[in-house]
């Protein structure tokens, strides 16, 4: 590759390229990175604050082999799926439901989009609050509606299974219009003439949907799928919150299951290997992204 | 002003791509010289690399006796006019307009002195606090030209900047810049794949082909003695004639230097496949001997009718021949 | 209307209906007094107290997490707008090498667990003593508040028309002149949306509140609220007027900027 020779001009533009990525990039690097090496280093040894006098010895990966051999920690991770398959369908479902209905340009919708907005922008806690309220077994809404069609209710935060209810519900309540706006932005990159093509040939509303609503969202969907399920995944703030991870610890997630470990059981060692779990699945679902997302742009971009 | 000096030129892209190759060029002081040639042939990226907005790979750009390779854009003293006009979309007409010579510390009294006399000299008293979203296209060409007028530069860069205008603007417009050029007497480097563009308004034209200069010349000596094949295809419209020759050269003869005689008079003999009228002329598509579709200029009241056969007579004084391995023109 | 028409606005319909109507249940509940509270809920309650709002600041002195929590996400969004527009404009337009990967840890980092972090910043940040207090909360907060806002803003600035900066530095402009003068200005709805987002975001954070915060004197609002205990079960009256207080914030920023919200947010996921 042939050198610049009057190099000066290419020299400042990088070294002023370097100067403004700097403070964030070393910020990041020193809050991020670093704390993540850690974690995986601190995975690799016994730390229990608790039991200080037994010092950091290194046990490579026992830690790991005791996350597989645990009990609590493969209900932890059968919870985390069976949240993550119930409330991404939902979300992706109703989501596309509302993205197609909002497709259509009439008066208020920018207020409508707004108001189905505010779930998504309130703090999860809030959300858990309230929806722990509304599912509340004496004052709650809920109940009252559903003794007042004769059907008997279950004790929501005591059933093992009821208890998951209100945790998808919820969830789904929050994160879905972050979803259906995503799908709403890809409806709209849909060229409306492909629709009056069709209309003329005669296909059915449904052919329509089916042959070229849904192959041309595909690539919103598999975003929104991937954002959803390594969100979903990490679930925390709405399940300690609403249940704690109960009844006992029926609806806890590996996250919260790891979180305990860290700061409530101060087991460092074995916590850390906990979230290096964590984070190897949030790794993969990324790497599924960027490939998604960027075969989208260089393959089938028009 | 200044003169302009491109010395060896070359840029090449990381990724391989070869944008020029060895460019030579001199621009006198106050020459108006227009850069043309199809896309991707390296007219765009000469300019670009006259303004500092691109760094050559090799070579020197001197403007006057500056060596300015090296020299950052702002430090160079050339004004510029984008083809998409790059108004600043915040700023009013006037702030655009003495953006310039704000950077350049002037002070205040005379950037308003002389932005107020630049609009007047284009027309733009009118809008003045208006901001650029406000403006018709039209309007925004004469901003840009203005902020470009604004400063007194040494050089002038005009990269396209008709092409977005419509057909009608477009022509009044470029009789706009010759009246300024010969005002202002400025040195003007204008780029166009308009060929018709290019004849018009240089007092030279430098014809580009992938990356390198095929021709540097007065309109008219490009237009009478193409230097290459290529200069021979591209200016000059419709299209010239090429015709192999036994000795192995290539015949080139322009549409408007054939003559339609009756059949068996004239060197070349053919049928007409397609008349086309075209008001003060006739594009005729005839169908030679050898299997050759020749296109001819003929007058318009001549009476031709596709599948009438024709002769066609050269004028020898009006002919090209070309060496077809090297492209370049032979005598 | 068109059947296909009357589908859609019932569903829309339904759909806002069933997103309101929570809201609308913890609106009554915060106004409804202690006592009937538990007794048999109605749709259309009568006998609206403000109780439960008045007892939250004042006896629980709930404008000291409101002001955390303003003053830690607002420092968090001005920060990392500040230095990330400049890491986004440095990414988008200037060319270096290493700029790919640069992007590719910009996006990696955004993608770790929070529940992956907590430990080695707990220990990192209380051996710098700043458990408990307001740069202890900016800084984790930074782990996303950063590659949100450059990656945000990257997407952005690549929007912008090169032609710009370029107009600029010809007419005399140094990069970061022109940076100042031409970009900034008309970037603007960008650093708008993003700063909006960034404030959302750190307001709503609840994992690294909990962890690194001891007491009240610097909790943020969510976890205030999580926290909330009563003598002998938990006071629901003023947990949901206390709801209500943290809402009204992100609810009136997402009412008044939708639009710029949903560009922001659309823009960055779907462009990738």
């Amino acid at each position: 590759m042939p050198r610049a020779e009057p190099g000066g001009a290419e020299q400042r533009e990088a070294r002023l390229g370097w100067a403004l990525v700097l403070p964030a990039i070393g910020t990041i690097l020193l809050i991020a990175l670093f704390p993540l090496g850690w974690t995986v280093w601190e995975s690799l040894h016994l730390h229990d604050l608790r039991m200080p006098w037994l010092g950091r010895p290194f046990i490579g990966l026992n830690n790991y082999l005791e996350a597989v051999g645990d009990a609590r920690f493969r209900e932890a991770l059968v919870h985390t799926l069976l949240f993550t398959v119930a409330s991404v369908t939902l979300e992706l479902g109703l989501g596309c439901v509302l993205a197609l209905a909002m497709n259509r340009t009439f008066r208020g919708r920018g207020l409508v989009r707004a108001a189905i907005l505010v779930p998504w922008a309130i703090p999860t806690v809030v959300a858990a609050l309230i929806w722990r309220f509304m599912f509340d077994g004496d004052s709650g809404i809920v109940n009252a509606a559903l003794t007042s069609i004769g059907v008997d209710p279950p004790v929501w935060f005591v059933d093992r299974f009821a208890a998951w209810v209100p945790v998808i519900l919820g969830d789904v309540w929050k994160e879905t219009p972050f979803v259906a706006l995503l799908l709403l932005a890809g409806l709209q990159g849909i060229d409306a003439s492909l629709y009056e093509a069709a209309r003329i040939d005669g296909a059915t509303a449904w052919r329509q949907f089916r042959y070229i609503t849904l192959p041309l969202l595909k690539p919103a969907l598999l975003v929104a799928l991937i954002f959803r399920t390594r969100d979903a995944f990490r679930v925390f703030d709405l399940v300690y919150v609403m249940t704690g991870g109960g009844p006992g610890t029926a609806t806890e997630p590996i996250a919260l299951y790891t979180f305990t470990s860290l700061l409530q059981n101060l087991r460092f060692g074995y916590g850390s290997a906990l979230s290096v779990l964590v984070f190897l699945v949030a790794f993969l679902l990324a790497v599924g992204y960027i490939r998604v997302v960027g075969a989208d742009l260089t393959g089938e971009r028009r | 002003m200044a003169t302009i000096r491109f010395e060896g030129v070359r840029k090449t892209y990381p990724n391989g791509h070869v944008a020029a190759r060895g460019i030579d060029l001199a621009v006198a002081d106050g020459e108006f010289v227009v850069l043309v040639g199809p896309s991707g042939c390296g007219k765009s990226t000469a300019l670009r690399m006259l303004a500092g907005l691109e760094t050559p790979t090799a070579g020197r750009i001197f403007i006057g006796d500056r060596d300015v390779t090296a020299v950052p854009p702002q430090d160079r003293d050339v004004a510029m006019v984008f083809q998409s006009y790059a108004l600043y979309p915040h700023m009013t007409v006037r702030a655009n307009m003495g953006f310039g010579l704000r950077m350049r510390g002037a002070p205040p009294d005379r950037i308003a002195a002389r932005v107020a006399e630049v609009a007047q000299a284009l027309g733009l008293e009118q809008v003045l606090d208006r901001k650029p979203g406000q403006l018709s296209g039209g309007q925004r060409q004469r901003v840009a030209l203005g902020r470009a007028i604004a400063r007194e530069p040494q050089v002038f860069l005009f990269d396209e900047p008709l092409s977005n205008l419509d057909t009608k603007l477009r022509v009044e417009t470029r009789a706009e810049l010759a009246r300024l050029h010969r005002r202002l007497r400025a040195t003007i480097v204008y780029v166009t794949h308009d060929q018709e563009e290019a004849m018009t308004l240089g007092d030279r034209v430098v014809v580009m082909h992938d990356g390198a200069i095929e021709q540097a010349a007065p309109p008219m000596e490009v237009y009478r003695r193409p230097a290459t094949l290529f200069v021979a295809g591209f200016v000059g419209s419709p299209e010239m004639n090429l015709l192999p020759q036994p000795d192995g050269t290539l015949l080139g003869v322009r549409p408007q230097d054939l003559t339609v005689v009756a059949p068996a008079t004239g060197e070349l003999e053919g049928i007409v496949d397609v008349v086309e009228p075209r008001g003060s002329e006739q594009l005729l598509y005839v169908h030679a001997d050898g299997g050759r579709e020749l296109r001819v200029i003929a007058p318009p009241d001549l009476t031709v009718t596709p599948e009438q056969p024709v002769g066609l007579r050269l004028d020898p004084a009006r002919v090209h021949r070309f060496d077809p391995s090297t492209g370049r023109r032979l005598a | 209307m068109s059947r296909g028409a009357r589908w859609a606005a019932l569903a829309v319909g339904l759909l806002v209906l069933a997103t309101a109507f929570p809201f609308y249940w913890t609106v009554v509940a915060s106004l409804t007094p202690e006592a009937r509270l538990f007794a048999a809920p109605s749709l259309l309650p009568t006998g609206l107290v403000l109780d439960h709002y008045r007892a939250l600041f004042v006896e629980r002195a709930f404008w000291v997490p409101i002001r955390n929590s303003l003053i830690v996400a607002g420092c968090t969004t001005v920060f990392s707008v500040f230095v990330g527009s400049l890491c986004a404009y440095a990414l988008a337009r200037l060319r270096f090498r290493g700029k790919v990967p640069l992007l590719g840890l910009v996006l990696a980092v955004s993608m770790f667990p929070q529940i992956s972090v907590v430990s080695p910043l707990f220990l990192l940040l209380r051996s710098l003593r700043l458990i408990d207090t307001y740069p202890g909360l900016i800084l984790p907060y930074l782990t996303f508040a950063l590659p949100l806002t450059v990656w945000l803003l990257v997407g952005f600035f690549r929007q912008l028309p090169a032609e710009l900066e370029e107009a600029a530095m010809v007419d005399g402009a140094g990069r970061l002149r022109a940076f100042r003068e031409v970009i900034v200005p008309v970037a603007v709805p960008g650093l708008a949306a993003t700063a909006i987002l960034t404030f959302v975001y750190s307001w709503n954070e609840f994992l690294f509140a909990l962890s690194f915060t001891l007491g009240p004197e610097r909790q943020t609002v969510p976890v205030a609220i999580a926290l909330f205990r009563g003598q002998y079960q938990v006071p629901w009256g003023q947990v949901l007027a206390a709801a209500i207080v943290a809402t009204a914030p992100v609810a009136a920023l997402v009412l008044a900027f939708q639009r710029r919200i949903v560009q922001g947010l659309t823009a960055g996921a779907v462009k990738g």
